[in-house]
Protein backbone atom coordinates (compact mmCIF):
# COMPACT_ATOMS: atom_id res chain seq x y z
CA UNK A 1 0.00 0.00 0.00
CA UNK A 2 2.86 2.38 0.77
CA UNK A 3 4.14 2.04 -2.81
CA UNK A 4 0.69 2.51 -4.23
CA UNK A 5 0.14 5.71 -2.21
CA UNK A 6 3.55 6.93 -3.32
CA UNK A 7 2.54 6.33 -6.93
CA UNK A 8 -0.94 7.80 -6.64
CA UNK A 9 -0.27 10.81 -4.47
CA UNK A 10 -3.30 12.93 -3.70
CA UNK A 11 -2.20 15.69 -6.05
CA UNK A 12 -2.07 13.15 -8.89
CA UNK A 13 -5.51 11.78 -8.06
CA UNK A 14 -6.88 15.30 -7.91
CA UNK A 15 -5.41 16.27 -11.30
CA UNK A 16 -6.73 13.02 -12.74
CA UNK A 17 -10.24 13.89 -11.56
CA UNK A 18 -10.09 17.51 -12.69
CA UNK A 19 -7.29 17.97 -15.18
CA UNK A 20 -6.12 21.52 -15.90
CA UNK A 21 -5.86 22.77 -19.48
CA UNK A 22 -7.86 19.83 -20.85
CA UNK A 23 -9.28 21.62 -23.86
CA UNK A 24 -8.91 22.34 -27.52
CA UNK A 25 -6.90 25.46 -28.31
CA UNK A 26 -8.11 27.12 -31.50
CA UNK A 27 -5.27 29.66 -31.51
CA UNK A 28 -2.51 27.09 -30.96
CA UNK A 29 0.44 27.38 -33.33
CA UNK A 30 2.18 24.13 -32.38
CA UNK A 31 0.67 20.69 -32.04
CA UNK A 32 1.80 17.10 -31.69
CA UNK A 33 0.20 13.75 -31.04
CA UNK A 34 1.70 11.20 -28.71
CA UNK A 35 0.85 7.53 -28.72
CA UNK A 36 2.02 4.69 -26.53
CA UNK A 37 1.50 1.58 -28.65
CA UNK A 38 2.03 -0.66 -25.62
CA UNK A 39 -1.06 0.53 -23.80
CA UNK A 40 -2.98 2.50 -26.43
CA UNK A 41 -2.68 5.80 -24.57
CA UNK A 42 -3.06 8.85 -26.78
CA UNK A 43 -2.45 12.49 -26.07
CA UNK A 44 -2.56 15.62 -28.17
CA UNK A 45 -0.56 18.58 -26.87
CA UNK A 46 -1.20 22.06 -28.25
CA UNK A 47 0.92 25.11 -27.59
CA UNK A 48 0.88 28.78 -28.44
CA UNK A 49 4.47 29.96 -28.68
CA UNK A 50 4.91 33.71 -29.12
CA UNK A 51 7.73 36.12 -28.40
CA UNK A 52 10.00 33.20 -27.49
CA UNK A 53 7.73 31.92 -24.74
CA UNK A 54 5.02 29.29 -24.31
CA UNK A 55 2.05 31.55 -23.82
CA UNK A 56 -0.51 28.78 -23.54
CA UNK A 57 -0.52 24.97 -23.29
CA UNK A 58 -3.36 22.45 -23.41
CA UNK A 59 -3.92 18.75 -23.94
CA UNK A 60 -6.59 16.24 -24.86
CA UNK A 61 -6.63 12.48 -25.09
CA UNK A 62 -7.09 9.32 -23.13
CA UNK A 63 -4.78 7.65 -20.73
CA UNK A 64 -4.29 6.41 -17.20
CA UNK A 65 -4.30 8.58 -14.09
CA UNK A 66 -0.53 8.96 -14.24
CA UNK A 67 -0.43 10.18 -17.83
CA UNK A 68 -3.48 12.43 -17.39
CA UNK A 69 -2.15 14.03 -14.23
CA UNK A 70 1.28 14.34 -15.82
CA UNK A 71 -0.19 16.18 -18.82
CA UNK A 72 -2.27 18.40 -16.54
CA UNK A 73 0.63 19.40 -14.29
CA UNK A 74 3.00 19.75 -17.24
CA UNK A 75 0.78 22.18 -19.12
CA UNK A 76 0.55 24.33 -16.00
CA UNK A 77 4.30 24.09 -15.37
CA UNK A 78 5.51 25.11 -18.83
CA UNK A 79 3.28 28.12 -19.33
CA UNK A 80 5.35 31.28 -19.46
CA UNK A 81 8.61 29.42 -20.00
CA UNK A 82 10.89 29.55 -23.00
CA UNK A 83 11.13 26.38 -25.11
CA UNK A 84 14.66 25.86 -23.73
CA UNK A 85 13.41 26.08 -20.16
CA UNK A 86 10.59 23.63 -20.92
CA UNK A 87 13.08 21.19 -22.46
CA UNK A 88 15.30 21.50 -19.40
CA UNK A 89 12.31 20.87 -17.11
CA UNK A 90 11.57 17.72 -19.13
CA UNK A 91 15.15 16.57 -18.50
CA UNK A 92 14.69 17.05 -14.78
CA UNK A 93 11.30 15.37 -14.78
CA UNK A 94 12.69 12.42 -16.69
CA UNK A 95 15.51 12.03 -14.17
CA UNK A 96 12.93 12.09 -11.40
CA UNK A 97 10.63 9.39 -12.80
CA UNK A 98 13.50 7.12 -13.81
CA UNK A 99 14.99 7.31 -10.33
CA UNK A 100 18.15 9.02 -11.56
CA UNK A 101 20.37 9.93 -8.58
CA UNK A 102 20.74 13.48 -9.92
CA UNK A 103 17.06 14.17 -10.07
CA UNK A 104 16.29 17.87 -10.02
CA UNK A 105 15.97 19.62 -6.70
CA UNK A 106 12.49 20.05 -5.24
CA UNK A 107 12.51 23.78 -5.83
CA UNK A 108 12.93 23.64 -9.58
CA UNK A 109 10.65 20.61 -9.86
CA UNK A 110 7.89 22.24 -7.85
CA UNK A 111 4.63 20.34 -8.20
CA UNK A 112 6.26 17.82 -10.53
CA UNK A 113 7.86 16.23 -7.44
CA UNK A 114 4.61 14.33 -6.83
CA UNK A 115 5.72 11.94 -9.58
CA UNK A 116 8.66 10.65 -7.53
CA UNK A 117 6.76 7.41 -6.81
CA UNK A 118 6.76 6.49 -10.50
CA UNK A 119 10.40 5.41 -10.35
CA UNK A 120 9.39 2.34 -8.32
CA UNK A 121 7.16 1.26 -11.25
CA UNK A 122 9.39 1.22 -14.35
CA UNK A 123 6.51 0.25 -16.60
CA UNK A 124 4.69 3.49 -15.69
CA UNK A 125 7.60 5.76 -16.68
CA UNK A 126 6.20 5.87 -20.21
CA UNK A 127 2.78 6.90 -18.89
CA UNK A 128 4.30 9.82 -17.01
CA UNK A 129 6.64 10.93 -19.78
CA UNK A 130 4.33 10.54 -22.81
CA UNK A 131 2.87 14.08 -22.45
CA UNK A 132 6.38 15.51 -22.12
CA UNK A 133 7.70 13.73 -25.21
CA UNK A 134 4.64 15.00 -27.04
CA UNK A 135 5.18 18.54 -25.79
CA UNK A 136 8.80 18.37 -26.98
CA UNK A 137 7.62 17.15 -30.40
CA UNK A 138 5.15 20.04 -30.54
CA UNK A 139 7.91 22.53 -29.73
CA UNK A 140 10.09 21.04 -32.48
CA UNK A 141 7.31 21.06 -35.06
CA UNK A 142 6.81 23.85 -37.58
CA UNK A 143 4.17 26.48 -36.98
CA UNK A 144 0.63 25.38 -37.79
CA UNK B 1 -22.75 -26.34 -32.30
CA UNK B 2 -21.60 -29.88 -31.73
CA UNK B 3 -17.85 -30.01 -31.90
CA UNK B 4 -16.64 -33.38 -30.88
CA UNK B 5 -13.00 -33.52 -30.20
CA UNK B 6 -12.68 -29.96 -29.07
CA UNK B 7 -15.37 -28.99 -26.64
CA UNK B 8 -16.13 -29.94 -23.10
CA UNK B 9 -17.06 -33.58 -22.91
CA UNK B 10 -20.78 -34.03 -22.97
CA UNK B 11 -21.15 -31.03 -25.23
CA UNK B 12 -22.23 -28.62 -22.51
CA UNK B 13 -21.61 -24.94 -22.94
CA UNK B 14 -18.54 -23.66 -21.21
CA UNK B 15 -20.46 -21.26 -19.09
CA UNK B 16 -23.00 -23.64 -17.65
CA UNK B 17 -22.86 -24.05 -13.90
CA UNK B 18 -20.43 -26.63 -12.62
CA UNK B 19 -22.19 -29.96 -12.66
CA UNK B 20 -23.15 -31.79 -9.51
CA UNK B 21 -20.10 -33.97 -9.93
CA UNK B 22 -18.06 -31.32 -8.16
CA UNK B 23 -14.83 -30.89 -10.07
CA UNK B 24 -13.01 -30.40 -6.78
CA UNK B 25 -13.47 -34.08 -6.11
CA UNK B 26 -11.77 -35.07 -9.32
CA UNK B 27 -8.52 -33.55 -8.24
CA UNK B 28 -7.14 -31.56 -5.37
CA UNK B 29 -6.30 -28.01 -6.35
CA UNK B 30 -4.17 -27.74 -3.20
CA UNK B 31 -2.07 -30.71 -4.25
CA UNK B 32 -1.74 -29.28 -7.77
CA UNK B 33 -0.60 -25.93 -6.40
CA UNK B 34 2.20 -27.63 -4.52
CA UNK B 35 3.55 -28.81 -7.89
CA UNK B 36 4.14 -25.17 -8.94
CA UNK B 37 6.83 -23.59 -6.78
CA UNK B 38 6.05 -20.03 -7.87
CA UNK B 39 2.50 -20.27 -6.54
CA UNK B 40 3.93 -20.37 -3.02
CA UNK B 41 5.78 -17.06 -3.39
CA UNK B 42 4.73 -13.56 -2.34
CA UNK B 43 4.56 -10.34 -4.34
CA UNK B 44 4.71 -6.95 -2.62
CA UNK B 45 4.32 -8.84 0.63
CA UNK B 46 1.16 -10.67 -0.47
CA UNK B 47 0.68 -14.23 -1.66
CA UNK B 48 0.87 -14.26 -5.44
CA UNK B 49 -2.54 -14.51 -7.11
CA UNK B 50 -1.56 -15.31 -10.67
CA UNK B 51 -4.39 -14.57 -13.11
CA UNK B 52 -2.40 -13.90 -16.28
CA UNK B 53 -2.39 -17.43 -17.62
CA UNK B 54 -3.44 -16.42 -21.11
CA UNK B 55 -0.13 -14.55 -21.36
CA UNK B 56 1.93 -17.38 -19.98
CA UNK B 57 1.39 -20.24 -17.56
CA UNK B 58 3.52 -21.15 -14.58
CA UNK B 59 5.65 -24.29 -14.66
CA UNK B 60 5.35 -27.42 -12.55
CA UNK B 61 8.44 -28.72 -10.77
CA UNK B 62 8.61 -31.71 -13.13
CA UNK B 63 9.16 -29.37 -16.09
CA UNK B 64 11.75 -27.32 -14.23
CA UNK B 65 13.52 -30.54 -13.22
CA UNK B 66 13.46 -31.96 -16.75
CA UNK B 67 15.16 -28.87 -18.14
CA UNK B 68 17.73 -28.82 -15.34
CA UNK B 69 18.36 -32.54 -15.80
CA UNK B 70 18.88 -32.14 -19.53
CA UNK B 71 21.47 -29.41 -19.06
CA UNK B 72 23.09 -31.19 -16.08
CA UNK B 73 23.41 -34.63 -17.62
CA UNK B 74 22.02 -34.82 -21.15
CA UNK B 75 23.06 -31.75 -23.11
CA UNK B 76 24.40 -32.22 -26.64
CA UNK B 77 23.35 -31.03 -30.07
CA UNK B 78 21.04 -33.38 -31.90
CA UNK B 79 21.51 -35.31 -35.17
CA UNK B 80 24.90 -35.95 -36.72
CA UNK B 81 26.68 -36.53 -33.40
CA UNK B 82 28.36 -39.93 -33.39
CA UNK B 83 28.71 -40.03 -29.63
CA UNK B 84 26.36 -41.37 -26.97
CA UNK B 85 25.30 -38.02 -25.53
CA UNK B 86 24.23 -36.67 -28.92
CA UNK B 87 22.35 -39.86 -29.66
CA UNK B 88 20.51 -39.59 -26.34
CA UNK B 89 19.63 -35.95 -26.96
CA UNK B 90 18.38 -36.84 -30.44
CA UNK B 91 16.20 -39.62 -29.05
CA UNK B 92 14.80 -37.33 -26.35
CA UNK B 93 14.03 -34.62 -28.93
CA UNK B 94 12.34 -37.14 -31.25
CA UNK B 95 10.33 -38.52 -28.35
CA UNK B 96 9.18 -35.02 -27.50
CA UNK B 97 7.87 -34.69 -31.06
CA UNK B 98 6.04 -37.97 -30.69
CA UNK B 99 4.55 -36.77 -27.40
CA UNK B 100 3.26 -33.59 -29.04
CA UNK B 101 1.80 -35.58 -31.95
CA UNK B 102 -0.14 -37.71 -29.47
CA UNK B 103 -1.29 -34.65 -27.53
CA UNK B 104 -2.74 -33.04 -30.66
CA UNK B 105 -4.06 -36.23 -32.24
CA UNK B 106 -1.75 -35.93 -35.25
CA UNK B 107 -1.45 -39.00 -37.45
CA UNK B 108 2.34 -38.92 -37.48
CA UNK B 109 5.22 -37.10 -35.74
CA UNK B 110 6.28 -35.93 -39.22
CA UNK B 111 3.29 -33.58 -39.01
CA UNK B 112 4.77 -31.79 -35.97
CA UNK B 113 7.21 -28.93 -36.57
CA UNK B 114 8.87 -27.35 -33.56
CA UNK B 115 8.96 -23.56 -33.75
CA UNK B 116 9.72 -20.75 -31.31
CA UNK B 117 6.04 -20.37 -30.56
CA UNK B 118 2.62 -19.83 -32.07
CA UNK B 119 3.74 -16.62 -33.76
CA UNK B 120 6.57 -18.32 -35.60
CA UNK B 121 4.33 -21.26 -36.53
CA UNK B 122 1.83 -18.92 -38.21
CA UNK B 123 4.58 -16.95 -39.93
CA UNK B 124 5.98 -20.23 -41.22
CA UNK B 125 2.68 -21.10 -42.89
CA UNK B 126 2.24 -17.58 -44.26
CA UNK B 127 5.74 -17.43 -45.72
CA UNK B 128 6.11 -21.03 -46.88
CA UNK B 129 2.63 -22.11 -47.91
CA UNK B 130 1.49 -18.56 -48.68
CA UNK B 131 4.45 -17.53 -50.82
CA UNK B 132 4.18 -20.70 -52.89
CA UNK B 133 0.39 -20.78 -53.23
CA UNK B 134 -1.08 -17.29 -53.11
CA UNK B 135 -1.63 -15.31 -56.28
CA UNK B 136 -2.98 -11.85 -56.96
CA UNK B 137 -6.70 -11.77 -56.18
CA UNK B 138 -6.67 -14.87 -53.97
CA UNK B 139 -8.32 -14.25 -50.63
CA UNK B 140 -7.29 -14.93 -47.06
CA UNK B 141 -10.14 -14.91 -44.54
CA UNK B 142 -9.48 -14.06 -40.91
CA UNK B 143 -11.72 -12.74 -38.14
CA UNK B 144 -11.81 -9.42 -36.33
CA UNK B 145 -10.95 -11.15 -33.05
CA UNK B 146 -7.51 -12.42 -34.02
CA UNK B 147 -4.42 -11.84 -31.95
CA UNK B 148 -1.98 -9.70 -33.94
CA UNK B 149 0.08 -12.85 -34.50
CA UNK B 150 -2.75 -14.34 -36.58
CA UNK B 151 -3.33 -11.12 -38.48
CA UNK B 152 -0.04 -9.44 -39.30
CA UNK B 153 1.61 -12.49 -40.94
CA UNK B 154 -1.36 -12.50 -43.33
CA UNK B 155 -1.13 -8.76 -43.92
CA UNK B 156 2.53 -9.24 -44.83
CA UNK B 157 2.00 -12.14 -47.21
CA UNK B 158 -1.01 -10.40 -48.79
CA UNK B 159 1.20 -7.42 -49.51
CA UNK B 160 3.92 -9.65 -50.92
CA UNK B 161 1.65 -11.71 -53.18
CA UNK B 162 -1.20 -9.36 -54.07
CA UNK B 163 -3.65 -11.57 -52.22
CA UNK B 164 -6.61 -9.90 -50.52
CA UNK B 165 -7.07 -10.10 -46.76
CA UNK B 166 -10.66 -10.18 -45.52
CA UNK B 167 -11.79 -10.11 -41.90
CA UNK B 168 -15.16 -11.34 -40.67
CA UNK B 169 -16.70 -9.01 -38.07
CA UNK B 170 -17.65 -9.85 -34.51
CA UNK B 171 -20.89 -9.13 -32.67
CA UNK B 172 -21.60 -7.00 -29.61
CA UNK B 173 -21.18 -10.11 -27.48
CA UNK B 174 -17.75 -10.68 -28.93
CA UNK B 175 -18.79 -13.70 -30.96
CA UNK B 176 -17.85 -14.30 -34.55
CA UNK B 177 -20.60 -13.06 -36.87
CA UNK B 178 -21.16 -16.43 -38.51
CA UNK B 179 -23.48 -15.18 -41.24
CA UNK B 180 -20.95 -12.56 -42.26
CA UNK B 181 -18.13 -15.09 -42.12
CA UNK B 182 -20.03 -17.48 -44.40
CA UNK B 183 -20.78 -14.63 -46.80
CA UNK B 184 -17.09 -13.71 -46.96
CA UNK B 185 -16.08 -17.29 -47.67
CA UNK B 186 -15.96 -17.76 -51.43
CA UNK B 187 -14.28 -19.76 -54.16
CA UNK B 188 -11.54 -17.13 -54.11
CA UNK B 189 -10.78 -17.95 -50.45
CA UNK B 190 -7.54 -19.91 -50.43
CA UNK B 191 -6.84 -19.84 -46.72
CA UNK B 192 -8.94 -19.43 -43.59
CA UNK B 193 -7.14 -18.45 -40.39
CA UNK B 194 -9.13 -18.40 -37.17
CA UNK B 195 -8.42 -18.37 -33.49
CA UNK B 196 -9.86 -21.29 -31.54
CA UNK B 197 -10.28 -19.19 -28.39
CA UNK B 198 -9.94 -15.39 -28.40
CA UNK B 199 -7.11 -14.29 -26.13
CA UNK B 200 -8.80 -10.96 -25.46
CA UNK B 201 -12.37 -12.13 -24.89
CA UNK B 202 -12.27 -15.87 -24.23
CA UNK B 203 -14.76 -16.53 -27.05
CA UNK B 204 -14.70 -20.14 -28.25
CA UNK B 205 -15.14 -20.30 -32.00
CA UNK B 206 -17.00 -23.14 -33.74
CA UNK B 207 -13.82 -24.12 -35.51
CA UNK B 208 -15.05 -27.49 -36.67
CA UNK B 209 -18.00 -25.95 -38.47
CA UNK B 210 -15.79 -23.26 -40.01
CA UNK B 211 -13.18 -25.78 -41.13
CA UNK B 212 -15.80 -27.94 -42.77
CA UNK B 213 -17.25 -25.03 -44.73
CA UNK B 214 -13.82 -23.75 -45.69
CA UNK B 215 -12.53 -27.08 -46.88
CA UNK B 216 -15.72 -27.64 -48.89
CA UNK B 217 -14.65 -24.51 -50.80
CA UNK B 218 -11.17 -25.87 -51.25
CA UNK B 219 -9.58 -23.49 -48.74
CA UNK B 220 -6.81 -24.44 -46.37
CA UNK B 221 -7.59 -23.94 -42.67
CA UNK B 222 -5.22 -22.71 -40.00
CA UNK B 223 -6.33 -22.71 -36.37
CA UNK B 224 -4.54 -20.50 -33.84
CA UNK B 225 -4.61 -22.79 -30.82
CA UNK B 226 -2.42 -20.73 -28.51
CA UNK B 227 -5.33 -20.23 -26.11
CA UNK B 228 -7.21 -23.48 -26.68
CA UNK B 229 -4.50 -26.12 -26.31
CA UNK B 230 -4.08 -25.41 -22.57
CA UNK B 231 -7.83 -25.63 -21.92
CA UNK B 232 -9.47 -28.10 -24.30
CA UNK B 233 -8.58 -31.56 -25.54
CA UNK B 234 -7.33 -31.08 -29.10
CA UNK B 235 -7.78 -33.55 -31.92
CA UNK B 236 -6.62 -31.94 -35.14
CA UNK B 237 -8.32 -34.56 -37.28
CA UNK B 238 -11.65 -34.13 -35.51
CA UNK B 239 -11.31 -30.36 -35.86
CA UNK B 240 -10.72 -30.82 -39.57
CA UNK B 241 -7.97 -28.24 -39.79
CA UNK B 242 -4.89 -28.30 -42.01
CA UNK B 243 -2.65 -26.35 -39.64
CA UNK B 244 -2.80 -25.93 -35.87
CA UNK B 245 -0.40 -23.67 -34.00
CA UNK B 246 0.26 -23.49 -30.27
CA UNK B 247 2.88 -22.38 -27.75
CA UNK B 248 4.76 -24.40 -25.17
CA UNK B 249 4.89 -21.71 -22.53
CA UNK B 250 1.11 -21.37 -22.31
CA UNK B 251 0.92 -25.14 -21.89
CA UNK B 252 2.95 -25.22 -18.67
CA UNK B 253 6.16 -25.78 -20.64
CA UNK B 254 9.12 -23.49 -21.26
CA UNK B 255 9.27 -20.37 -23.41
CA UNK B 256 11.05 -20.60 -26.76
CA UNK B 257 9.22 -23.65 -28.08
CA UNK B 258 6.00 -23.87 -30.00
CA UNK B 259 4.34 -26.26 -32.35
CA UNK B 260 3.03 -26.20 -35.87
CA UNK B 261 0.87 -29.17 -36.78
CA UNK B 262 0.56 -29.43 -40.54
CA UNK B 263 -1.25 -32.08 -42.53
CA UNK B 264 1.40 -34.32 -44.11
CA UNK B 265 0.42 -33.80 -47.74
CA UNK B 266 0.56 -30.04 -47.31
CA UNK B 267 3.88 -29.96 -45.47
CA UNK B 268 5.42 -32.23 -48.09
CA UNK B 269 4.62 -29.74 -50.85
CA UNK B 270 5.76 -26.67 -48.93
CA UNK B 271 9.14 -25.06 -49.61
CA UNK B 272 11.50 -24.15 -46.78
CA UNK B 273 11.07 -20.71 -45.26
CA UNK B 274 14.40 -20.46 -43.48
CA UNK B 275 17.66 -21.95 -44.67
CA UNK B 276 20.41 -23.39 -42.55
CA UNK B 277 21.69 -26.52 -40.92
CA UNK B 278 19.46 -29.52 -40.44
CA UNK B 279 16.92 -28.73 -43.17
CA UNK B 280 18.76 -30.05 -46.24
CA UNK B 281 19.15 -33.30 -48.14
CA UNK B 282 22.27 -32.24 -50.05
CA UNK B 283 24.07 -28.98 -50.63
CA UNK B 284 26.44 -27.75 -53.31
CA UNK B 285 27.65 -24.19 -53.70
CA UNK B 286 25.02 -23.64 -56.38
CA UNK B 287 21.93 -25.36 -55.09
CA UNK B 288 20.49 -27.56 -52.42
CA UNK B 289 17.71 -30.06 -51.95
CA UNK B 290 15.50 -30.17 -48.95
CA UNK B 291 15.00 -32.63 -46.17
CA UNK B 292 11.56 -34.13 -45.70
CA UNK B 293 9.19 -32.50 -43.18
CA UNK B 294 9.44 -31.74 -40.34
CA UNK B 295 13.23 -31.25 -40.61
CA UNK B 296 12.72 -29.06 -43.70
CA UNK B 297 11.16 -26.42 -41.46
CA UNK B 298 13.61 -26.61 -38.57
CA UNK B 299 16.72 -24.84 -39.82
CA UNK B 300 19.42 -24.43 -37.20
CA UNK B 301 19.70 -25.95 -33.75
CA UNK B 302 16.15 -26.29 -32.46
CA UNK B 303 14.99 -25.60 -28.89
CA UNK B 304 16.07 -29.02 -27.61
CA UNK B 305 15.79 -28.56 -23.86
CA UNK B 306 12.55 -26.66 -24.37
CA UNK B 307 10.98 -29.40 -26.49
CA UNK B 308 11.93 -31.97 -23.85
CA UNK B 309 10.46 -29.72 -21.16
CA UNK B 310 7.28 -29.31 -23.21
CA UNK B 311 6.84 -33.09 -23.46
CA UNK B 312 7.02 -33.34 -19.66
CA UNK B 313 4.49 -30.50 -19.38
CA UNK B 314 2.09 -32.41 -21.63
CA UNK B 315 2.52 -35.47 -19.39
CA UNK B 316 1.58 -33.25 -16.47
CA UNK B 317 -1.51 -31.84 -18.19
CA UNK B 318 -2.70 -35.25 -19.33
CA UNK B 319 -2.05 -36.54 -15.83
CA UNK B 320 -4.74 -34.21 -14.55
CA UNK B 321 -6.90 -34.80 -17.61
CA UNK B 322 -8.98 -32.35 -19.60
CA UNK B 323 -12.23 -33.52 -18.10
CA UNK B 324 -11.12 -32.28 -14.70
CA UNK B 325 -9.36 -29.24 -16.17
CA UNK B 326 -12.35 -27.93 -18.12
CA UNK B 327 -14.76 -28.61 -15.25
CA UNK B 328 -12.62 -26.74 -12.74
CA UNK B 329 -11.79 -23.86 -15.08
CA UNK B 330 -15.50 -23.55 -15.93
CA UNK B 331 -16.28 -23.28 -12.23
CA UNK B 332 -13.61 -20.57 -11.82
CA UNK B 333 -14.88 -18.59 -14.81
CA UNK B 334 -18.47 -18.95 -13.70
CA UNK B 335 -17.66 -17.60 -10.25
CA UNK B 336 -15.57 -14.81 -11.74
CA UNK B 337 -18.39 -13.72 -14.05
CA UNK B 338 -20.72 -13.73 -11.05
CA UNK B 339 -18.46 -11.79 -8.65
CA UNK B 340 -16.63 -9.46 -11.01
CA UNK B 341 -19.77 -8.83 -13.04
CA UNK B 342 -21.59 -7.78 -9.85
CA UNK B 343 -18.87 -5.33 -8.76
CA UNK B 344 -20.21 -1.75 -9.02
CA UNK B 345 -18.79 0.08 -12.03
CA UNK B 346 -17.47 -3.05 -13.71
CA UNK B 347 -18.52 -3.83 -17.27
CA UNK B 348 -17.65 -7.19 -18.78
CA UNK B 349 -16.26 -7.00 -22.30
CA UNK B 350 -17.17 -10.02 -24.37
CA UNK B 351 -20.07 -12.11 -23.21
CA UNK B 352 -20.05 -14.94 -25.72
CA UNK B 353 -22.25 -17.88 -24.83
CA UNK B 354 -19.33 -20.24 -25.27
CA UNK B 355 -16.00 -19.21 -23.86
CA UNK B 356 -13.17 -20.36 -21.74
CA UNK B 357 -10.84 -19.26 -18.99
CA UNK B 358 -10.71 -15.56 -19.88
CA UNK B 359 -12.58 -12.62 -18.37
CA UNK B 360 -12.12 -9.20 -19.94
CA UNK B 361 -13.60 -6.13 -18.26
CA UNK B 362 -13.32 -2.42 -17.67
CA UNK B 363 -14.04 -0.30 -14.61
CA UNK B 364 -16.06 2.70 -15.73
CA UNK B 365 -14.11 5.93 -15.50
CA UNK B 366 -10.86 4.31 -14.38
CA UNK B 367 -8.12 3.37 -16.79
CA UNK B 368 -7.21 -0.35 -16.83
CA UNK B 369 -3.60 0.46 -15.95
CA UNK B 370 -4.70 2.17 -12.78
CA UNK B 371 -6.97 -0.72 -11.86
CA UNK B 372 -4.11 -3.11 -12.58
CA UNK B 373 -1.82 -1.15 -10.25
CA UNK B 374 -4.30 -1.46 -7.38
CA UNK B 375 -4.67 -5.19 -7.98
CA UNK B 376 -0.89 -5.54 -8.20
CA UNK B 377 -0.67 -3.94 -4.79
CA UNK B 378 -2.77 -6.86 -3.55
CA UNK B 379 -0.44 -9.37 -5.18
CA UNK B 380 -2.95 -10.01 -7.97
CA UNK B 381 -1.42 -10.37 -11.43
CA UNK B 382 -3.80 -9.51 -14.26
CA UNK B 383 -3.13 -8.00 -17.65
CA UNK B 384 -4.12 -4.46 -18.55
CA UNK B 385 -3.84 -3.43 -22.15
CA UNK B 386 -5.00 -4.20 -25.65
CA UNK B 387 -3.83 -7.83 -25.45
CA UNK B 388 -2.30 -7.62 -28.92
CA UNK B 389 -5.82 -7.40 -30.29
CA UNK B 390 -6.26 -3.74 -31.19
CA UNK B 391 -9.08 -4.40 -33.69
CA UNK B 392 -11.05 -6.04 -30.86
CA UNK B 393 -10.52 -3.02 -28.62
CA UNK B 394 -11.58 -0.71 -31.45
CA UNK B 395 -14.71 -2.81 -31.95
CA UNK B 396 -15.72 -2.16 -28.35
CA UNK B 397 -14.61 1.48 -28.52
CA UNK B 398 -12.11 1.19 -25.69
CA UNK B 399 -8.32 1.53 -25.63
CA UNK B 400 -7.72 -1.37 -23.29
CA UNK B 401 -9.29 -3.84 -20.90
CA UNK B 402 -8.30 -5.74 -17.81
CA UNK B 403 -8.03 -9.41 -18.37
CA UNK B 404 -8.09 -12.12 -15.75
CA UNK B 405 -7.29 -15.52 -17.19
CA UNK B 406 -7.49 -18.76 -15.31
CA UNK B 407 -5.72 -22.06 -14.99
CA UNK B 408 -6.57 -25.30 -13.24
CA UNK B 409 -4.27 -24.24 -10.39
CA UNK B 410 -6.32 -21.17 -9.54
CA UNK B 411 -8.76 -21.30 -6.65
CA UNK B 412 -12.18 -19.87 -5.93
CA UNK B 413 -10.52 -17.90 -3.12
CA UNK B 414 -8.30 -16.22 -5.72
CA UNK B 415 -11.36 -15.26 -7.73
CA UNK B 416 -12.81 -13.77 -4.57
CA UNK B 417 -9.55 -11.89 -3.95
CA UNK B 418 -9.87 -10.41 -7.44
CA UNK B 419 -13.38 -9.19 -6.73
CA UNK B 420 -12.29 -7.73 -3.36
CA UNK B 421 -9.36 -6.00 -5.07
CA UNK B 422 -11.73 -4.44 -7.58
CA UNK B 423 -13.79 -3.17 -4.68
CA UNK B 424 -10.70 -1.33 -3.44
CA UNK B 425 -10.20 0.44 -6.76
CA UNK B 426 -13.09 2.79 -5.98
CA UNK B 427 -11.59 3.59 -2.57
CA UNK B 428 -8.36 4.71 -4.20
CA UNK B 429 -9.77 6.56 -7.21
CA UNK B 430 -13.32 7.24 -5.96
Amino acid sequence: MAGLRELYQNVILEHNRSPRNYRAMPDANREAQGHNPLCGDQVTVRLRVEDGRIQDAAFQGMGCAISRASASIMTAAIKGRTPEEAAELFQQFHRLVTGHPEAGNPETLGKLAVFSGVSAYPIRVKCASLPWHTMKAALDSPDL
Amino acid sequence: MPETGESVRGGSGLLEPASSAAPGRLFSVDAIRRDFPILGTTVRGRPLVYLDNAATSQKPQTVIDAITRFYATGNANIHRGVYALSEQATVAYDQARLRVARFLGASSPAEIVFTRGTTEAINLVAQSWGRAQLRRGDEILVTAMEHHSNLIPWQLIAEQTGAVLRAAPITEQGELDLDAWHRLLSDRTRLVAVTHISNALGTLNPVRELAEAARARGAVVLVDGAQSAPHLPIDVNALGCDFFACSGHKLYGPTGVGVLYGRAELLERMPPWQGGGGMIASVTLERSTWAEPPARFEAGTPPIAEAIGLAVALDYVDGIGFQAITAWEDALLHRAVELVGATPGVRLVGTASRRAAVLSFVVEGIHPHDVGAVLDDEGIAVRAGHHCAQPVMRHFGIPATLRASFSFYNTLEEVEALARGLGRVREVFG
